[in-house]
């Protein structure tokens, strides 16, 4: 047992940290938030020539780099921390993730190799306008019609919905309920038929779309997995996204941390550095706690993801860890930033300082695939009935 | 990273859940799942056998070096030595303070001659200890102590005069370690001294102080021209804060992962209790315990990072934040188990005070974020050590 990072992933998250630190400055993050398609060309191109990060995870023989959760982990921890905009979240972290879960032999030569050349963004789409999160979310209906399947419906709250090349959609058999009847489709996303609009939303730094379905006919060549049947593949999906989320909630609530910290080292009232206040220390205090517990669920969820992955005794726990590093993570990232914006005092409630940002994202992504409160009822069904 | 265990620890598992198997039962049978915070004072004699049963197994002290008695295990073996006794409901250790405490401090810091005097005794379960820390006047502010040690050149002995408060189990120890001002104008952590003393002794009178939960586990101690041998003071006198500090060290190490096998075994109580009386169909109840489940698991994820020795050598958050973060969880517990019993939370297993196991625990988890640190000092600690906040000050009146 040795539960701390090696050299390799240390070095990892250092590059990380010393590349975003120079391209996702606060600059660069409101530059970038305020364009509708939410992301700087120049910068997502340099992440997928020079860093190579689209490819972490992804196995050798796709042309990825053939590392693991916990490296890709300890990336989105950085990207947490500077609120990076890029397609790379849903690209790799639904996207590609789905493929590894659900693609077909083809489906991953072809799709995989081409997000790791950088030549290919995608996401994955399965909410419908219901407000869940599990599989009662699917609402698209795929009929079958001969050796095609015809799409129809809309989907809501798709991350980065509007720019992704590839959609990864999850729709239902006409007359099914809950887990049942629900296929996965891997689709370009300029099929006939498909409509998508951005959906301005209040933490701009992540971008959301809704896309409309209107008769899309696709071939039987883009299902994923077995028609009707995927459910438990999403579910794993879902789980994967989940622990990359929390990575990111891990990132930023520690960022936030260290912004307020050094604000209160500076900011002089009553003749001393409000950071010697007890009141503001012990706030201080408490967002560090809540920033390492969420560094140690993080962590331990990433292992368990690895081997979720890849094989290994861990794996069967990916559902139970996923809800434990998001439940906490979700309040732990909410807490901190709304306690930020109370240490700052006026400047917090300003545009010009970036605490708001933080506060902002740090809602979006509690509330993305399932808040606190909806990840606690799933422990508690683990445990309880 | 590496979550699992080797085989070679597995079989290490398999061989303590075995010893522990065939020797927890019979006249220790009763000791199941006793012993723990709240019910500390139940079965002193047996506890104290089951101690020396344990010893010649050599199952006491089992982090110690071989060289010092102990049985020299790796972190990991420790690991799996408390959790697997927890599991099996093996009862409170009598002896933690002698094994977890006074044993390490002076394996640390103490003369050949003290290792030789003391830690035999630790080892095979027979001399128990206490510590002799907090004062009236020294609780949070530790470096206020009063009590005084004066060198008898005629008798060539300290004499320790003062009196110490809340110290736990000292009506059960054999000896006691004492933190005394060597140097009576020395001031805060200057001129103190670290003594390991003999409890029965005419200079040192015990008092029981009752407490919240009726019982009682603490004790006043009295020194009154009390005598340490000149051998028995740890390190030099002057140098007694580093000694006493470098134990407090030691107060989170390996068992709390034993600790938190504990805890498991409450929250199975409360959840058992929940499903049985209809309560794990409320919503909030049901948010409460989920929470409680995740609070537990993340607490074992941050001790392995602990345990793992933090990234690269840097100063250990997690271990900084990890006694705020037990004591704050083991709290809230306390107050979920009341709320799953609902009306009869207030039913007592007997008159005219006899507490059921979760009364006991409720009762005794408000003081997890007083002793050791409370969580206020807690809070100063981490912001001043864990993120360079500026330190609290010190006024003299
Ligand atoms: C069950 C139990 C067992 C114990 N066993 C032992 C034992 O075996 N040996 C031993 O030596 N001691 C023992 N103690 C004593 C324990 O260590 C002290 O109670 C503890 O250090 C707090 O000291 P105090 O009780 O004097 O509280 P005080 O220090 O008087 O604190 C009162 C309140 O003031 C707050 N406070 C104090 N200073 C500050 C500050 N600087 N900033 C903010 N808030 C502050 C505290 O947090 C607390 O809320 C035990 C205590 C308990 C409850």
């Amino acid at each position: 047992m040795d539960f701390s990072f090696t050299e390799e992933q240390q070095m990892i998250r250092d590059t990380a940290e010393a590349f975003l630190a120079e391209v996702s400055s606060s600059e660069a993050v409101r530059a970038a938030m305020v364009t509708e398609q939410g992301y700087d060309d120049a910068v997502w191109q340099r992440i997928t020539s020079e860093m190579y990060w689209q490819a972490i995870h992804i196995p050798e023989e796709y042309g990825g780099m053939g590392l693991g959760y916990i490296e890709l982990a300890a990336m989105l921890e950085q990207m947490g921390r500077y609120l990076l905009c890029s397609p790379f979240y849903a690209t790799v972290c639904l996207a590609s993730n789905a493929l590894l879960v659900a693609g077909s032999e083809e489906q991953k030569a072809e799709y995989l190799t081409k997000i790791c050349e950088g030549k290919l963004t995608a996401t994955l789409a399965y909410t419908g306008a219901n407000g869940q999160w599990d599989a009662n979310a699917v609402e698209l209906l795929a009929s079958k019609e001969g050796e095609a399947y015809q799409l129809n419906g809309t989907l809501r709250y798709v991350p980065d919905g509007h720019t992704a090349d590839l959609l990864i959609v999850a729709a239902r058999t006409p007359g099914s309920e809950g887990e049942q009847g629900i296929s996965l489709f891997a689709i370009p996303a300029d099929t006939a038929g498909i409509d998508r609009q951005w959906s301005p939303t209040m933490d701009q730094t992540r971008k959301q779309a809704e896309i409309h379905f209107n008769q899309v006919s696709v071939a039987d060549m883009a299902l994923m997995g077995e028609e009707g049947n995927a459910w438990p593949e999403l579910a794993k999906i879902i789980q994967l996204a989940t622990v990359a989320v929390a990575a990111e909630q891990m990132g930023g609530a520690q960022q936030i941390l260290d912004a307020t910290v050094a604000y209160t080292k500076e900011r002089v009232q009553f003749g001393r550095p409000v950071a010697g206040f007890q009141a503001v220390k012990h706030q201080a205090a408490d967002m560090m706690l809540k920033a390492e517990v969420s560094r140690s669920a993080v962590y331990y969820a990433a292992c368990v993801a690895e081997e979720a992955l890849h094989g290994g005794d861990l794996a069967d726990q990916l559902a139970e860890a996923a809800s434990v590093a998001k439940a906490y993570c979700s309040d732990a990232y909410f807490q901190n930033t709304a306690t930020a914006i109370q240490l700052h005092g006026g400047v917090g409630f300003t545009w010009e300082y970036d605490v708001h940002l933080y506060f902002k994202r740090a809602k979006s992504s509690e509330i993305f695939l399932g808040n606190g409160a909806y990840h606690r009822e799933k422990v508690a069904q683990l445990i309880l009935d | 990273m590496q979550l699992s265990f080797s085989p070679e620890d597995e079989k290490f598992r398999a061989e303590v859940a075995a010893w522990l198997q065939g020797n927890l039962n019979g006249e220790f049978e009763q000791l199941k799942f006793r012993g723990g915070p709240g019910d500390e004072h139940m079965f002193p004699e047996e506890r104290l056998k089951w101690e020396q049963k344990l010893a010649e197994g050599g199952w006491t002290c089992v982090g110690w070096p071989k060289e010092n008695g102990g049985r020299g295990c790796s972190i990991e073996q420790q690991v799996i030595f408390f959790e697997e006794y927890a599991r099996a409901g093996a009862p409170g250790r009598v002896g933690h303070i002698g094994e977890g405490l006074a044993g390490p401090t002076i394996i640390a810091f103490g003369s050949e001659q003290q290792k030789q005097k003391y830690l035999p005794g630790i080892v095979s379960g027979t001399e128990l200890w206490c510590q002799g820390y907090s004062e009236p006047s020294a609780g949070s502010d530790l470096a206020n102590v009063k009590t005084k040690a004066r060198f008898d050149e005629a008798k060539g002995k300290w004499i320790i005069n003062g009196q110490k408060v809340w110290t736990s189990l000292a009506h059960e120890s054999d000896y006691v370690f004492v933190i005394a001002r060597t140097d009576p104008d020395s001031l805060a952590h200057k001129g103190l001294g670290f003594f390991l003393m003999k409890m029965d002794q005419p200079g040192i009178e015990v008092r029981g102080i009752e407490q919240i939960t009726g019982t009682s586990e603490f004790n006043e101690v009295f020194f009154d021209d009390a005598e340490c041998e000149a051998d028995d003071i740890v390190g030099a006198p002057g140098e007694g804060w580093k000694v006493a500090m470098g134990l407090l060290g030691f107060e989170r190490g390996v068992s709390t992962l034993g600790q938190q096998m504990q805890f498991q075994n409450e929250l199975d109580e409360i959840i058992k209790l929940a499903k049985d009386n209809g309560a794990a169909r409320d919503p909030v109840i049901r948010q409460r315990i989920a929470d409680a489940h995740i609070g537990l698991k993340i607490m074992r994820y941050n001790s392995m990072r602990m345990l793992s020795g933090g990234d690269g050598g840097s100063l250990q958050k997690e271990a900084l934040i990890y006694k705020l973060y037990w004591s704050t969880w083991h709290r809230d517990l306390g107050e979920l188990a009341m709320d799953v019993l609902g009306p009869e939370a207030e039913m007592l297993e007997s008159g005219p005070y006899q507490l059921t196991r979760l009364q006991s625990m409720y009762l005794f988890v408000r003081s997890d974020t007083i002793y050791g640190g409370t969580n206020e000092i807690q809070r100063n600690i981490i912001a001043e050590r864990g993120l360079g906040m500026p330190k609290e000050p010190r006024v003299k009146l």
